[in-house]
């Protein structure tokens, strides 16, 4: 008796120390952040928020479009992936056929195993001629809206978006699937007993389910969010705001890959890492949004926030 | 442990001399720039054939890289696309010397389905390209400087590097002192706030657009041009030739600006005057402290770059760089001996 629980408290040391250092290491990145964009802090203070140049000549450093290339071409791929991602859930856990089921979730996961270098390229040599094409052959009066308008170079935030809704989806479907799995067979037997059609009864499961799918759709926006390398390659570098979906804009995360090498100048660089800072501080956000979300959604319905457990609960509930 | 260690260094090139090949080997490490990579690479595998004792390892992890780790003296030398500024030169915590080992040129490259001919640019009417105050092929700058040739009506998509680039220094030092307005509104920087355009990635980015954009236009280093036999355009010298960029009007760039060479070699040979001279050329420069630390490095090191002047030119022209002419060459022999050995 005595034994096992010096062995329990030792245990329970030894596991809190792991989640203290997860603490250390958040608040380190933090720590050097500030400290490396000392500088550009002092210099520009809030103004870094909302100033739209850019230009490492004269010294002049604001982040707004960055900011809005992140969260414009983030926002887009999440639109375009989360039906898409659901769908696919759906599919493999409700619908598909048994013998399909493993090499579908096999495919989705792959998507997620490929480096992002490997789908900037297939974005350069394949998915940019293709959208070029597809801009081009748009009729001229859908041209006129500012959604549309500008030269159709095939590179820019269309092409970044759909890149991103690609690396995205497996995130948010292997999620959306794990908790769909983990909805009782009670919640369906009881549809189907009340005369709901596969439909409603699936509705009704993606509906209990709602809060974990949500979760995933986060955790896909975060993915979006930090992507560098696939983005920067696809997106047109061109720091400047634009609604249009045509037009070469700029992120965060590219910048930060693209500049850092070469600025020798110490304003220079303390920008770049107060890019860096911008960057961190806006997960931070989005992460905090999401579980504040989540959190006032199982709360209300009352069902458990399955995606803190996607594990599958016993089906013989 | 310093001291040491370089005497134990010292004392092994003194039996070097004596018993070849059973030295002590001697380690220096440097970082800069990518552009010269190639080549340095190439130097320093060959050096280390000649002598076995000597290894100099370099990191290419880019020009401004270069310059912080030797002004942190976390490296022997440094290597830089760019001069240092003299800002930059006085944090230093000694006196740097530059050295320039070879040279590189810059190219415009461009799509123009239909139009097979060379087509002639100058500075002014790439640095109104660049500002996106022209717009069309057809413009009547571009017609004047190609007579004969049916230009399009078609918009010019302006292709430059999204990432910071000793290339961009040269296409921008270029442009800017060729065109007042360049200089005031974008400026001379490895990055710059590109008015128009799309950025790519390296080299092969800008050259990846161009390729795919019909009507784009952009620049890349001569060597990337040659080895992928991308076909570039003619940029006007001071002289009024249209000149092709290669190796040889390269060299002759660097030998008109040998005339006057500024004692530290801190000088840009854009738009260099004289006859046969393509004017988008620059040195890339090796940096070392005047009095290093460690003086057996240093000597190594000062063997190692006589070597790299002289003998190790006859490598360029296989890399596509160009190599220094006879009279830079002799003016840097002369610096050289100001590096303290002992």
């Amino acid at each position: 008796m005595e034994k096992s629980r010096s062995g329990d408290f030792g245990f329970r040391l030894g596991m809190g120390a792991f989640a203290s250092l997860l603490l250390l290491i958040v608040g380190a990145i933090a720590a050097v952040l500030i400290q490396d964009a000392w500088l550009s802090i002092q210099k520009f203070g809030l103004s870094f928020w909302r100033t739209q140049v850019w230009d490492p000549v004269s010294g002049e450093f604001g982040a707004l479009p960055f900011i809005w290339g992140t969260l414009y071409s983030s926002v887009l791929a999440l639109m375009i992936a989360t039906p898409i991602a659901i769908g696919i859930a759906v599919f493999i856990s409700e619908l598909s056929p048994g013998w399909l089921r493993q090499p579908l979730v096999f495919l989705t996961e792959l998507l997620a195993a490929i480096p992002s270098i490997v789908y900037g390229l297939w974005g350069i040599f394949v998915l940019v001629p293709a959208v070029r094409w597809a801009e081009s052959g748009l009729p001229d009066a859908v041209r006129q809206l500012p959604f549309f308008s500008g030269p159709p170079l095939g590179l820019g935030m269309l092409a970044a978006a759909l890149v991103l809704a690609i690396m995205v989806i497996p995130f948010t479907s292997s999620i959306a699937r794990e908790v769909l799995k983990s909805v009782p067979a009670a919640q369906r037997e009881g549809a189907y007993a009340l005369g709901a059609t596969r439909f409603e009864a699936i509705r009704a499961a993606l509906f209990y389910a709602r809060t974990g799918i949500i979760g995933g759709v986060m955790l896909g926006f975060g993915r979006a969010l930090g992507e560098t390398m696939a983005v920067t390659m696809v997106i047109g570098n061109n720091p400047r705001i634009s609604m249009s979906l045509f037009a070469p804009q700029y992120t965060m995360a590219a910048v930060i890959a693209n500049e850092f090498t070469e600025a020798a100048d110490e304003l220079y660089l303390s920008a770049l890492v107060e890019i860096g800072l911008v960057l961190f501080i806006i997960t931070l956000i989005v992460n905090s949004l999401s579980r504040l979300l989540i959190w006032s959604m199982a709360r209300t319905s009352g069902a458990p926030p399955a995606d803190t457990q996607p594990e599958a609960e016993p089906v013989a509930a | 442990m310093v001291s040491f260690s370089s005497k134990l260094a010292a004392a092994g090139a003194a039996v070097s001399l004596v018993v070849a090949g059973a030295a002590a080997q001697t380690q220096i490490n440097g970082a800069g720039a990518t552009f010269p990579y190639p080549i340095y690479s190439k130097w320093f595998s060959e050096y280390n054939k000649l002598h076995s004792n000597v290894q100099i390892n370099y990191q290419s992890i880019g020009s401004g890289g270069g310059i912080r780790q030797i002004s942190n003296q976390t490296v022997f030398f440094g290597a830089t696309d760019g001069p240092m500024t003299p800002e930059q030169m006085q944090a230093a915590p000694g006196k740097i010397l530059h050295f320039p080992t070879v040279l590189g040129a810059v190219v415009p490259i461009y799509n123009l389905p239909g139009v097979t001919a060379d087509l002639h640019f100058n500075g002014p009417v790439l640095a109104d390209i660049f500002l996106g105050k022209i717009t069309k092929w057809n413009d009547a700058a571009i017609g004047k400087l190609n007579p004969g040739v049916n230009l399009p009506g078609t918009d010019i998509t302006v292709a430059h590097r999204a990432d910071g680039s000793g290339t961009t220094y040269i296409w921008v030092d270029y442009l800017s002192k060729t065109s007042p307005e360049f200089k005031s509104k974008v400026g001379v920087n490895t990055s710059v706030n590109w008015p128009t355009g799309v950025g790519g990635r390296g080299n092969e980015g800008v050259a990846g657009l161009v390729k795919q954009t019909p009507g784009s236009l952009g620049y890349v280093e001569l060597i990337y041009a040659l080895q992928n036999k991308i076909n570039s355009g003619t940029v006007q010298n001071m002289a009024g030739e249209h000149a092709k960029a290669t190796v040889e009007s390269v060299t002759a760039a660097a030998a008109e600006a040998a005339k006057q060479m500024p004692p530290d070699f801190r000088v840009s040979i854009t738009n260099a005057p004289g006859k046969g001279v393509y004017p988008v050329s620059s040195f890339t420069w090796l940096l070392l402290y005047e009095n290093p630390k460690d003086k057996a490095q240093s000597k190594v090191m000062v063997d190692f770059l006589k070597w790299a002047l002289t003998d190790g030119q006859k490598y360029c022209a296989d890399l596509g760089y160009a190599p220094l002419p006879e009279a830079v060459v002799k003016l840097e022999m002369a610096a050289i001996a100001k590096v303290k050995v002992s």
